[in-house]
């Protein structure tokens, strides 16, 4: 199998008049953090709703260990893992019944396996309360035990710290470090800096002009 | 997807058992439409007549309208709120085929809404003076014909996905595609009324289902893919 890499190149997006990303290029290896930072409305998102295929660049082209994304995108999608903003968890649904469903889609997931990262993100003493008693801190951690359960090697991230506490945003780094340490890949879009060890982190900073 | 992935039909099967989970905890949302034809056929023998061969006349009619009208009320929640949180997105990226997992959720939307309006359908012939005979009719022609309104409506719903306040729009592109259900529908209506053959005229909404199954769900994925953009 090809080394995994993910690889941008001169990528440009108009959304109507805006032309919001400018040439974006950017290569990232096994074992990397990609870190893209910029301010309100320098692109980000769109960036990791390009790199993820839901957007189509009018120029440019992504690879993923070697090969166009746009050639096999559902093998490409097999092999990605992308939280929004917003994690698509039901508010009527519960924490487990919410996981059993989103990545049971994906592919066959045994209870225990959701019980097992709902409790690695400390989300035990909620698991089959409805999401929307939940805080939105909690549900973020919900949100990441999916992103663990989803088994991807690709992670693409959009502010994968928002609404956690101090101990949540470490956790956040722990993870990344522990899925770059297996062979896996990141890119996040962030305000702030991750607690990901500096080693390991390339950053792409997106002007807003 | 990859050869240790869900099966299609199984993720098929997820979406529609999760879909279903969800309209029963949402009650209100469920009873709406079912409760919007129970006023709408209840109510109109006490403005027109209560004289039953005049309300056996209209009875195909009213419950035609009344029937798509309450299709179009649940119409705008099919897709809405998945795109709101982001599960349409993931539908996209899961690997599945999204025509499928979109097809799952129409058939949900007709379980949960069409289905009902079928089985209610012999309490509102009754209180319009329908004879009991035709009860068999009604309920076929309103069985089929509310599969044809759900799969034109999910189109409708997917091209209104990325519009506020859509819900005028949903009937305006809606309901021009509905008539030929409604004039097949209401016509094996009124024929079952009158003790005649309905088979043609249901045979034409059979025919119109079919055909909806065929190229709806691909239409609504197009639309879903390009509002998500």
């Amino acid at each position: 199998m090809p080394e995994r890499r993910l690889q941008a190149e001169n990528l440009h997006l108009w959304r109507g008049d805006r032309h919001v990303l400018r040439g974006v290029r950017f290569a990232v290896n096994a074992g990397e953090c990609l870190q893209i930072t910029g301010g309100n409305g320098a692109g980000k998102t769109s960036l990791l709703r390009t790199l993820s295929g839901l957007m189509y660049p009018e120029e440019g082209s992504i690879t993923w260990c070697g090969g166009n994304i746009r050639r096999d995108m559902q093998a490409f999608h097999a092999d990605m893992a992308y939280i929004g903003h917003e994690p698509p968890l039901k508010p009527d649904l519960t924490a487990q019944e919410n996981l059993h469903y989103w990545i049971g889609v994906r592919r066959p997931l045994p209870i225990d396996e959701i019980n097992r990262e709902l409790g690695r993100l400390g989300c035990d003493q909620w698991r089959n309360r409805p999401i929307r008693t939940l805080s939105a801190g909690q549900k973020r951690r919900v949100a990441l035990a999916g992103l663990l359960l989803m088994a991807a090697p690709l992670w693409l991230l959009d502010e994968p710290t928002t609404n956690l506490d101090t101990e949540g945003q470490r956790l956040v780094g722990t993870l990344i470090e522990e899925h770059l340490a297996q062979g896996g890949l990141a890119v996040a879009a962030i305000h702030h800096e991750l607690a990901v060890s500096s080693a390991v982190i390339r950053r792409l900073e997106l002007s807003s002009k | 997807m990859s050869s240790t992935g869900t099966s299609a039909l199984e993720a098929a099967r997820l979406t529609l058992a999760r879909d279903i989970r969800l309209a029963l905890r949402k009650r209100g949302q469920l009873i709406q439409p079912l409760a919007f034809f129970a006023i709408v056929t209840t109510l109109f023998p006490l403005g027109i007549s209560p004289e039953l061969s005049r309300l056996r006349d209209v009875a195909p009619g009213v419950l035609w309208v009344a029937a798509l009208l309450s299709s179009l009320l649940a119409l705008e929640f099919l897709f809405r709120d998945d795109a709101q949180d982001g599960t349409l997105e993931q539908h996209v990226l899961s690997g599945q085929s999204l025509t499928w997992l979109l097809f799952a959720k129409t058939v949900a939307h007709w379980l949960l809404t069409g289905l009902p309006l079928a089985v209610m359908a012999p309490l509102a012939g009754l209180s319009l003076g329908v004879p009991v005979a035709s009860l068999g009719g009604i309920v076929a022609s309103v069985a089929v014909g509310s599969v044809a309104l759900s799969l034109i409506g999910s189109i409708g719903a997917a091209l209104t996905l990325g519009v506020k306040r859509s819900g005028a729009l949903l009937s305006l592109l809606t309901l021009p595609l509905s008539m030929p259900v409604l004039i097949f529908g209401a016509r094996a209506t009124e024929l079952a009324i009158r003790g005649a053959g309905f088979a043609p005229p249901l045979y034409l909404l059979g025919a119109l289902a079919v055909l909806g199954i065929t190229l709806a769900p691909l239409a609504a994925a197009a639309a879903v893919r390009i509002s998500l953009e």
